[in-house]
């Protein structure tokens, strides 16, 4: 204890001298990260006899970072209040499955199926915050549970693709402004506003406050159950426009898109790689795009290799335990100075 | 601190609903599947029910000190996969094999630990990371698809049985469960098992009292992952080789575990009870079959009980807990 203490000490010391002006925050370590990563891939790469980083290298990157952005920044509104959400893989499934088959195929149906789509998804984020607060159950086991009973309900009414979209709806998921997707745009707009909603909004704040310490927030006069509530209706929403965006891309609703890629644990990873604490309070949609960013890439750059997919889950499993053991060994000096 | 009066109010405060639970859904497959009109039918949802409470007593360890462990249900799929691969069929291969992947189990068990206590890492993300590891590793050796099979000897412990005289056939996996099951609830209500608790309630007074804190921690993952060997041993006799064999099961496992009462974050319920919760899963999905339900509607129910179950132990059980804000999530250190 006493040498962890000394260290913790001299390592205070060591940032109150150099640490002025520019401090290595978890968001700034995973943008490192990121550059490093880039780097080390274009020589790789390069080695191979590819380029990691020409226009269509890039725009890969963006492009498989689309749909776990999405699903990222939403979780990661939910991560800060302290909470989770297990519940939007099958929720991503359940909302491209809503709008491709209100859409049907006709035009004049684009509208209402993406609303009714978000609208289904808000109705889930409620039901998630509701039995977070109102039930008092722990939050894994409450969107645990949301996550089976829409399993079920797909499970039971689907085998598979159903529904379809129009023609011009599918210019959401591959048109391109300029040299960059739709897709990103949205996505990135999408991560605009979050972050606005976290860092200049009061309820942003309180999103923080309720994380950091939940009693401490209820003292000071937060509606913290309100807080909660809306922190996991925003995930769903964030969750439901990339359903929309995968019937976009896919031309019908998938039941189980959200679940093949994974999006539950992965959204949750991406958080947690950019720097935010699981048990709330720390984080920030800037350092969850980095980690989107940075699993996008290593993909990437697996892809160009030719690598054994598995190998991929492989090395996302150490990066995932690393980089927050790393993020924890900061935090431990930090704190116990 | 005797025996008895610490017994008393934990049987009240998790055991006793789902033991009443467990023995509403016994009885209710009694009127519902002729099979369960004799003892050999339940030994059959015991034998079924097996790996499963392997699973949750594992789990129990983890969740009761105060962590997660996400890792199992890959390790079981890993365990089969790595037997099947390694035993190529051949009886001669059985036994090292088996203690190749109580190993396995134990390390991998080790290493969440380790991490965890050592590294600082939350157990969900240790355990997630391993749980990615895991899946890729496993597919990586084995080239995408299972290979190899299980020699009849290493299937014997998931299918055969012995012959008793009063009970009948009596399958060796109910043997396993029931030693495993008696080993745990000694090892609970010995001194390193009411640490294990204590971790889990308060992790700094149990430092400042002198407790080894990681050591403990360590040794909760290290049990969950030789049971989930031992699971998986029981799974592939039962049920053969397949890469699908231990998906969904890590929250399985959860699911029971909580059914049990037991509290998520740490600090609170029973090793029996977990067991039970377990137990309850297992029935309640064979009522559901015989009943005629769906198998895709399993997983919604599934959902609707934890919730319920949850919500059931944070509000309605104790009016104690009800006065005290937010009882249902897990504040480790906060009490």
């Amino acid at each position: 204890m006493s040498v962890v203490q000394q260290k913790a000490k001299l390592a205070d010391i060591v940032r109150r001298d150099g640490g002025r002006g520019f401090s290595l925050t978890p968001t700034v370590t995973v943008y490192l990260a990121l550059l490093a990563l880039l780097v080390v891939g274009s020589i790789l790469v390069g080695l191979n006899g590819g380029v990691l980083l020409d226009q269509g290298g890039i725009l890969n990157i963006l492009t498989r970072s689309t749909v776990l952005g999405l699903v990222a920044v939403g979780q990661t509104i939910v991560i800060i209040t302290g909470s989770l959400d297990l519940s939007v893989a099958y929720l991503v499934g359940l909302c491209s499955l809503v709008a491709a088959e209100t859409m049907a195929g006709s035009d004049g149906m684009m509208v209402p199926g993406v609303l009714l789509a978000l609208g289904v998804a808000a109705v889930v984020g409620l039901v998630n915050g509701l039995v977070v607060t109102v039930l008092k159950v722990n939050a894994f086991i409450a969107t645990l549970g949301v996550a089976l009973i829409l399993r079920g309900y797909l499970e039971d009414n689907y085998t598979g693709p159903a529904g379809s979209v129009p023609r011009a709806f599918q210019h959401l998921g591959f048109d391109r402004i300029g040299p960059v997707p739709i897709g990103v745009l949205l996505m990135l707009l999408v991560a605009a506003a979050a972050w606005w909603f976290l860092k200049r909004t009061r309820a942003g704040y309180h999103t923080y406050a309720v994380g950091g310490d939940i009693d401490v927030a209820r003292l000071s006069g937060v509606r913290t159950g309100r807080t909660i509530v809306t922190a996991h209706v925003l995930c769903a929403v964030a969750a439901g426009l990339a359903g929309v965006f995968l019937a976009s891309r896919l031309g019908s609703g998938a039941p189980y898109v959200g679940t093949d890629a994974g999006y539950d644990l992965e959204s949750i990873a991406a958080v947690v790689l950019g720097g935010a604490a699981l048990a709330g309070g720390r984080g920030g949609v800037v350092g969850t795009i980095g980690g989107v960013l940075i699993l996008a890439t290593l993909d990437t750059i697996f892809d160009d290799l030719a690598v054994d997919p598995f190998f991929k889950d492989v090395v996302r499993g150490i990066v995932l335990i690393v980089a927050v053991a790393l993020y924890a060994r900061r935090k431990l000096t930090r704190r116990s100075a | 601190m005797n025996a008895p009066t610490t017994w008393r109010p934990r049987l009240a405060e998790g055991t006793a609903p789902v033991l009443a639970v467990l023995a509403v859904l016994l009885v209710a497959l009694a009127f519902a599947g002729p099979a369960y009109s004799e003892p050999t039918g339940y030994l059959a949802l015991l034998k079924r029910a097996a790996p499963l409470v392997l699973l949750a007593i594992g789990q129990y360890f983890v969740i009761v000190s105060g962590g997660f462990d996400l890792s199992v249900g890959s390790l079981v799929t890993a365990e089969v996969v790595i037997a099947a691969r390694l035993i190529e069929g051949d009886d001669a291969n059985t036994a090292w094999v088996i203690a190749l992947l109580l190993g396995f189990g134990l390390l991998v068990g080790l290493v969440n630990g380790l991490v965890t206590t050592k590294l600082l890492v939350p157990s969900f993300i240790v355990t997630l990371g391993m749980l990615l590891i895991l899946d890729g590793a496993v597919f990586l050796w084995t080239g995408g698809a299972p290979r190899g099979a299980l020699s009849p000897s290493f299937r014997v412990f998931g299918r055969g049985g012995v012959d008793l005289p009063v009970v009948g056939h009596l399958p060796w996996s109910v043997v396993i469960l029931l030693a495993v099951l008696v080993a745990a609830v000694l090892f609970m209500r010995g001194g390193t098992g009411r640490t294990l608790v204590a971790v889990g309630d308060n992790e700094n007074s149990v430092r400042l009292a002198g407790g080894r804190v990681d050591r403990l921690k360590v040794l909760a993952f290290a049990l969950s992952g030789v049971l989930a060997a031992l699971a998986a041993i029981l799974l592939g006799g039962f049920a053969g080789v397949s890469a699908q064999v231990g998906e969904g099961l890590e929250f399985r496992a959860i699911t029971a575990v909580v059914l049990g009462g037991v509290l998520l974050g740490g600090g609170r319920g029973s090793v029996v009870a977990a067991a039970a919760g377990a137990l309850t899963l297992e029935a309640l999905f064979s009522l559901l079959n015989l009943l005629g339900v769906s198998g895709a509607l399993e997983s919604a129910v599934q959902g609707v009980i934890i919730i319920a179950a949850v919500a059931y132990a944070a509000l309605g059980a104790n009016p104690r807990l009800r006065l005290r804000p937010r009882a249902g999530t897990p504040e480790p250190a906060a009490r």
